[in-house]
């Protein structure tokens, strides 16, 4: 193997060269800013360190998937938030790719009402700053609702109210676990199903129709674990008391504002995204599939939006991304995620330094995750045709 | 807009603490104040009572007259102070990287931030306690009875942690909605989102004074911590700490030794009293100690008044805010005001 030169004499032997300087400066400059810093901290006698991270928070998160009590360390803390965090983050990555999509599809539309309503809502939604989106819903969800000890009922023992949504949810046995063990074998089962009847296609050309059978294993299984732990049907059902809606499972006047916000926002980007991704297929394409004897829809199912996948993806990462760092504006509305409780920490302890480092390598670690993910899934989508 | 405009100002301090020289010997803050001409004060974005800005944009409050009055004593000139209003995330940041040279912000004194934020509290200017208002309809008179209520709370302060404390020994369930600002709290709760606020005393009247119908709301008779206010400085700069610290004394000695505003100019030549004389500059010399001259305490009353004057203007009962002088009386009155001998 040839050793890569580092002489000043050849092309290649300068550009290493002056990379391995850039990259000793880089660190020296980053060496001299820990140095500096530590110094300062130690001279204005300011504690420093990441020990307080198991030292007990003291303070209360008010909601999360995450479980939390005063008694809970810092890091467990910080891990709830992050849990609110990718809780709002995923669901509202999935809700503004599915309105973003119907938006965009709405805009190439042949019907003008459908086109025109299209229009307005992206070139409304994308051109009023997120903040003052977020603050909008907050107030007229915080404004406009009923108290929480007066809520509307919209369903029997659901309610909305100042206090959010509260709806029942099943009271934890057995047999949902062994469903939701199951629903991977379901999952698996499935795919394995419509892998086969692919593979058969492309050797007989005959179709075997198995899409309800799939669909039946999927659910099938994960039933059948409920069946088997006993059918479990307690549920845990929200009442009202003297003050607000107590019991069963809700979301708060917060996150329901701040995911609303986040999916109409990214949805007006991912709309355009998706808009100029279908009109970057050539219009021959269109035609094509027309003279074949598809409908619009098929066409658009099965020869537009395939091959404006290899456009979108890109550009519809990036929103993923903007979303996810979007939430952290979570603080005007009192959403407590991962920067609100941060800032919360650093309050209590002071420690501010830390725990900007502990929100930027948090950020850091996720998006790049999530640009990970889907440069793998773009990969696989620009390969359909070549 | 990625992140919020706080965060991003934090990370700037946190940026200026990475890359500022260490810091000189003791008594540099005393020379940037005298080269700069003005004391830079950091205060409430809005306290009722405690600092805010009148209708001309100018600031008052009890925080903001401490302020004035380190300048009065510093600078000569009470009005030679700049401003900067801190939320309750940004304060020590701000005053450790040296932003600000005094924090002055209704802040709660306590062993933690004391010993471990780099910071020093140089005394107390009003002693409080925590407590929680409801709206009048909820019909409930104590706060032993809110168990399961939705409490609105400010992030990151005191208050958040005592009442996490106070409903586990009471063996009460809540659940916090936090905001990080008081007028985002105040809105969610005058607006039904929250059954109580909860914050100190003094926080929880200036709040009232800002709903629509202030007897809709009543505060419930529990006290459930001590929340000694006071203004602090950065460590390692004992002269300044002296400074501000002996500022606060001077304006409870003042009181105690029968001085007003308006008497003081009277005083001057009519006392006969050692005190009097000292603590208006014309009898033994104080200042030099503190490397001021012989009149700072005398410009401190004349400009700014005696800690009763501030109280009256700013949280007494012809105010808004409309509080008693309660434990903040003198110690000769009953109270908790107390100075050690400014001589």
């Amino acid at each position: 193997m040839k050793v890569a030169s580092l002489s000043f004499r050849t092309r290649s032997g300068r550009a290493r060269l002056y990379q391995l300087a850039l990259a000793a400066a880089l660190v020296a400059l980053a060496a001299g800013a820990a140095v500096t810093t530590r110094e300062n901290l130690a001279a204005r006698q300011i504690r420093s360190g990441f020990g307080f991270l198991a030292e007990p928070a003291g303070f209360d998160i008010g909601e999360g998937p995450v479980p939390f009590t005063p008694q809970d360390s810092y890091l467990w803390a910080f891990l709830a938030g992050l849990g609110n965090t990718l809780r709002v983050a995923a669901v509202g990555i999935v809700l503004a790719t599915l309105l973003g999509t119907v938006v965009g599809l709405g805009r190439l539309s042949r019907n003008a009402l459908a086109r025109w309503l299209s229009t307005a809502y992206v070139e409304v939604l994308r051109n009023v700053p997120l903040v003052v989106q977020l603050l909008a819903w907050y107030v007229s969800i915080t404004e406009l609702l009923p108290d929480a000890a007066s809520p509307l009922q919209l369903a029997p023992h659901v309610y909305l109210s100042k206090s959010g949504l509260a709806y029942p949810t099943p009271v934890w046995a057995r047999g949902w676990a062994l469903a939701l063990g199951a629903l991977p074998l379901g999952l698996g089962a499935a795919w394995a199903l419509l892998r086969w009847a692919r593979a058969r296609r492309e050797r007989t050309g005959h179709t075997p129709q198995v899409r309800w059978a799939a669909l039946l294993l999927l659910v099938a299984l994960p039933a059948a674990g409920w069946a088997l732990g006993g059918a479990p049907r307690a549920l845990d059902v929200p009442e009202v008391t003297a003050f607000n809606v107590a019991g069963g499972g809700g979301v708060t006047p917060e996150f329901l504002s701040l995911l609303l916000g986040l999916v109409g926002f990214t949805a007006a980007y991912i709309a355009e995204i998706v808009r100029s991704g279908v009109l970057a297929v050539p219009h021959g394409q269109t035609e094509a599939a027309a003279a074949l004897g598809l409908t619009r829809r098929q066409a658009l199912r099965l020869v537009l939006l395939p091959q404006a996948l290899r456009v979108i993806v890109p550009p519809l990462t990036s929103q993923f991304l903007n979303l996810t760092k979007n939430s952290s504006l979570a603080v005007v509305i009192g959403y407590p995620d991962l920067v609100s409780i941060a800032n919360t920490a650093i309050n209590q302890n002071g420690q501010a330094l830390e725990c900007i480092v502990l929100i930027m390598a948090v950020y850091l670690f996720v998006n790049l995750l999530t640009a990970l993910g889907m440069g793998v899934y773009n990969r696989r989508v620009a390969l359909v045709e070549r | 807009m990625e992140l919020s405009r706080r965060t991003v100002t934090l990370a700037a301090l946190a940026a200026a603490l990475t890359t500022a020289p260490g810091l000189a010997r003791a008594g540099k803050t005393l020379d940037a104040v005298r080269h700069r001409g003005e004391v830079v004060c950091g205060v409430n974005t809005s306290g009722a009572g405690f600092s805010g800005t009148d209708s001309q944009g100018r600031w008052t409050g009890l925080d903001v007259d401490m302020c004035r009055a380190v300048a009065a004593a510093v600078l000569k000139d009470a009005n030679k102070v700049r401003f900067v209003p801190l939320n309750s995330q940004q304060r020590f940041t701000a005053l450790q990287s040296g932003e600000v040279d005094v924090l002055s912000r209704n802040t709660t004194w306590s062993l933690t931030r004391d010993a471990s934020l780099g910071i020093v509290f140089t005394g107390i200017n009003y002693f409080d306690g925590q407590g929680f208002m409801v709206p009048k309809k909820l019909k409930v008179d104590s706060a032993k009875k809110l168990g399961g209520a939705q409490l609105c709370v400010q992030a990151g302060t005191t208050s958040e942690k005592n009442v996490a404390e106070w409903f586990a020994a009471h063996g009460l369930k809540y659940k916090s909605v936090v905001f990080d600002n008081a007028e985002a709290i105040q809105a969610a709760f005058f607006s039904g989102r929250c059954q109580a606020y909860t914050t100190d005393m003094s926080d929880l009247a200036g709040a009232r004074t800002h709903a629509q119908n202030p007897s809709d709301w009543v505060v419930l008779p529990e006290v459930i911590s001590k929340e000694p206010l006071g203004p602090a400085v950065r460590r390692g700069d004992d002269e300044w700490f002296q400074i501000v610290r002996w500022t606060l004394f001077a304006m409870i000695e003042a009181e105690e030794d029968g001085i007003t505003q308006a008497t003081a100019d009277q005083l001057r030549t009519s006392s006969k009293s050692p005190d009097v004389q000292r603590m208006l500059g014309v009898g033994e010399d104080t200042g030099k100690l503190l490397g001021l001259d012989k009149e700072w305490s005398y410009r401190i009353v004349k400009q700014v008044g005696t800690y009763g004057d501030s109280f009256e203007r700013n949280l007494g009962p012809k105010t808004p805010v409309g509080l008693p002088r309660g434990v903040n009386k003198l110690w000769t009155q009953g109270g908790l005001m107390y100075a050690p001998p400014v001589r």
